[in-house]
């Protein structure tokens, strides 16, 4: 954990493809990280639900991914950039039920088309950009100076 | 109605895997799915979950929505990495042998109700 001044805290993770065993470690460590800091236990739980879908989609589909938690007194930006295939048609992977998973994936509990639907609904804005063959891009963030939802 | 898990645990004729400590914990509400993105799509902080996925990602499920603890059916239990998480995490963990919906059915017949947003009884 690196502090860049004392408004901001800033931290990178690297989840890697694939990888099923360690899948949502990284969720994990940034909800511990959310509860130290003391920010609102329902944006909390918000948060680490888009997280943890956001992972799981990295471990099923990408290669590798860079994962960026930024906090300003403002906002709670989780930022995740994969190298991996990408995503074709952005409007359909957005429709819950639309699912490219491997039975491997069903039997994780992932894979049935809601991950990004259920990111989207649990932030409170959501951006998403693909380069078919290269990888993806996603902006998850919560706003942190609000109280009534 | 609320139920502690040492309640649940005998209707269920369930066996403790971890969390013997914790069986007073009231509980108020049960979802149950295999399917975890359904878990992190309706789940609430403090619920009981009923679910047949018997991976480590059930056990990492209901740590990010905050579940009181996991119920698993048809006698599953959760494997090792599953396990050591729970207890790193203090969720416990029980198996029923009974399957999904008479697991569902015998806690609702006690009045514990589910997390559904639809009008219900």
């Amino acid at each position: 954990m690196t502090m860049t001044d004392e408004h901001v805290l800033s931290q990178k993770f690297e989840i890697i493809g694939s990888n099923f065993g360690n899948a949502g470690k990284a969720s994990t460590s940034i909800k511990e990280i959310l509860q130290e800091i003391g920010i609102d236990p329902s944006i909390i739980t918000r948060a680490s639900i888009a997280t943890y879908e956001a992972e799981m989609n990295v471990v099923m589909y990408a290669e590798k991914c860079l994962l960026t938690l930024n906090i300003t007194p403002e906002k709670l930006h989780i930022k995740l950039e994969d190298e991996g295939q990408g995503i074709a048609d952005i409007e359909k992977a957005m429709q819950e039920g639309f699912s490219t998973a491997t039975d491997e994936m069903r039997e994780m509990g992932f894979g049935a088309g809601m991950g990004l639907p259920n990111i989207k609904r649990n932030a409170d804005k959501f951006e998403i950009a693909s380069t078919p063959g290269k990888g993806t891009t996603i902006d998850i963030i919560f706003n942190l100076n609000q109280t009534e939802y | 109605m609320n139920m502690t898990l040492k309640e649940i645990k005998e209707l269920l004729h369930a066996e403790v895997i971890i969390g013997e400590d914790k069986l007073d914990e009231e509980i108020q509400f049960v979802g149950g799915s295999d399917l975890m993105s359904d878990v992190l799509a309706f789940g609430k902080p403090g619920l009981l979950l009923l679910t047949g996925l018997s991976n480590a990602q059930s056990v990492r499920t209901a740590n990010i929505i905050d579940a009181k603890a996991i119920m698993y059916v048809r006698g599953k239990r959760p494997d090792e990495a599953g396990i050591a998480f729970a207890k790193e995490k203090g969720i416990p963990l029980l198996s029923t042998k009974y399957m999904m919906y008479t697991a569902c059915g015998l806690l609702y017949s006690q009045g514990l109700p589910g997390v559904s947003k639809l009008p219900y009884k």
